[in-house]
């Protein structure tokens, strides 16, 4: 059986400055697979490429077997691959309700986008008491929800999660964790982008940790938990 | 002052007219970022491209409820095709090249339909007579032409077509989504070149209803004519807030009713009987543009550009 999604070698650049060196890693459906990993290490540059946003300079993505590169952004969601990118980027000005029917742009199906909104509300229900507010006016946290409710709108096979607990408070942390379990739980695939290692390795089928471009080491989630040097350089003991 | 309501009139006409145009500049700005100073060069060619319809295609002795139609669907036609030409084939080759490239390019793009127009449309090196609608009507104290009441008709019913537009169409929904946030409206499945199309067209057909208004209102069009109105509607965009479809109409009427009061009555204050008239009527526009960047330069109707998270 082949994976879900594929990548071979992937390498991308900024101009002279390569920022991907050359990765390779797969996620097989129902997986949750993460990459974890500093800074600057090429995470969100390598979601922003198997969604469309960057070019690669050389490598394969293949989704369902298809490739991915030279796909335009666009048309990569209607395949079945859903961003919810670093920082949250919501759409400010519109409504929670107006940004979830934004994440379901590309469906048809009236009574089945009504349906899965009120699935996020039911998800979040803080999003359905304020469906009519504007999202700029939500808390990060909340802001963080609708973009996973956003994102989960179009129905996707792999869900790619961008630094979901980035700049929330612990209980909002636990919130948005517990929140990705129970994705998980229903069967979701997960792309867990994140630099909460600890939170993100417990829930990880599979882990990679990245450097400066470079995969430095793969295992499933428990393993990587329990590896003297991730627990060193990103669990913060000595 | 008896003339008040006749000026309020005229101020409140050629505001709608600068509306219609600055709703070109401040849909493409509020989608791309770009200030298309080539904008007032398509309201002229839509001009031309209405006069062309009545003088070259209609037959002679056609009734002007026929021939008025058919110019905006000409004009429409000629200045949409010069917008989305002008993004397809000046514009978007400069994406994310750095902001002066653009702003260069329409200059140049400016000056270049100008020209072309010049030499090449028979009789443009001079002013051109344009059919008028001139019956007048007397209402109250102000007298009215027929192509005001068409002026003020059609800036009514765009407006208001493309506020529906914008807030209750699918199309409207992911225009403004990308006006927020062009690269996540693309991970939403957004086409956004597509919506940046649509933003250059809607602004090139507005800008042909009020270059036929212009034509049918002062009786003549050049291929200057769009300089000075293009330059007055950016104007209108800024003092509304640019980016803003209801600023733009807003201080277009702002900026119209000011410009005619200030020509009108200024001479009256003492010690400025010099500075009455319409010859001082830019200097009064430009001065309330001066104003406004320097009290509110957001606009009227402009948010604080807020930092992105």
């Amino acid at each position: 059986m082949t994976a879900l999604l594929e990548v071979e070698d992937l390498r991308v650049a900024y101009g002279k400055i390569e920022a991907v060196k050359g990765i390779s890693f797969s996620v097989e459906a129902g997986q949750v697979v993460t990459l974890i990993g500093t800074n600057g290490a090429g995470k969100t540059t390598t979601l922003r490429t198997l969604s469309g946003l960057l070019k690669p300079t050389s490598g394969k993505i293949l989704f369902e077997g298809k490739p991915l590169t030279g796909v335009p952004a666009h048309k990569i969601v209607a395949l079945g691959l859903a961003h919810s990118p670093e920082g949250r980027h919501i759409f400010p000005r519109l409504t929670i309700f107006e940004n979830l029917q934004l994440g379901a742009f590309l469906r048809n199906d009236k009574e089945g986008i009504a349906k899965d909104i009120q699935k996020a509300y039911d998800l979040f229900p803080i999003l359905g008491e304020r469906r009519n507010q504007a999202a700029g006016t939500l808390s990060g946290g909340e802001q963080q929800m609708l973009a996973m409710g956003r994102a989960l709108m179009s129905q996707p096979k792999l869900l790619m999660l961008d630094e979901p607990s980035m700049g929330l408070s612990p209980i909002m942390m636990q919130k948005i964790m517990a929140t990705i379990a129970e994705l998980k739980s229903q069967g979701t695939t997960i792309l867990l982008v994140e630099q909460n290692a600890q939170a993100a390795l417990s829930l990880a089928d599979q882990g990679h940790v990245m450097e400066v471009g470079n995969i430095v080491l793969s295992g499933t989630g428990q393993d990587l938990l329990h590896d003297e040097s991730v627990r060193k350089a990103y669990l913060g003991e000595d | 002052m008896n003339t008040l309501p006749q000026q309020l009139a005229n101020g409140l006409l050629l505001g709608s007219m600068y509306g219609l145009i600055a709703i070109g500049y401040t849909m493409v700005y509020g989608i791309v970022q770009l200030i298309n100073f080539a904008h007032g060069e398509i309201f002229m060619t839509g001009a031309f491209g209405a006069f062309t319809v009545y003088f070259y295609i209609l037959p002679d002795g056609t009734s002007m409820a026929v021939a008025v139609p058919l110019m905006l669907i000409g004009g429409g036609l000629v200045a949409i095709l010069i917008a989305v030409g002008a993004e397809r084939f000046a514009y978007r080759p400069l994406r994310g090249a750095p902001r002066l490239a653009p702003l260069i390019t329409a200059i140049g793009l400016s000056l270049a339909l100008q020209e072309v127009v010049r030499n090449f449309y028979p009789g443009a090196d001079r002013a051109i007579a344009f059919p008028g609608l001139d019956t007048t009507h007397d209402i109250g104290s102000i007298t009215i032409k027929d192509a005001d009441i068409f002026l003020i008709l059609s800036a009514i019913v765009c407006m208001a077509a493309l506020a529906y537009f914008v807030r209750k169409s699918r199309t409207g929904r992911a225009m403004q989504a990308t006006a927020q946030d062009p690269d996540t409206a693309q991970l939403m499945g957004i086409d956004t070149n597509r919506i940046i199309v649509i933003a250059f067209a809607i602004g090139g057909f507005f800008a042909a209803v009020a270059a036929v208004a212009y034509g049918l209102k002062y009786g003549n069009i050049d291929y200057r004519m769009g300089f000075l109105m293009g330059l007055k509607a950016f104007t209108a965009a800024v003092l509304g807030g640019i980016g803003n479809i209801y600023g733009a109409m807003l201080g277009g009427l702002v900026l119209g009713i000011a410009e005619t009061l200030a020509s009108a009555y200024i001479d009256e204050i003492p010690g400025m009987q010099q500075l009455g008239g319409q010859s001082w009527a830019n200097v009064w526009a430009f001065c309330l543009l001066i104003l406004v960047l320097l009290v509110r330069p957001q606009g009227l109707l402009g948010e604080r550009v807020a930092d992105r998270a």
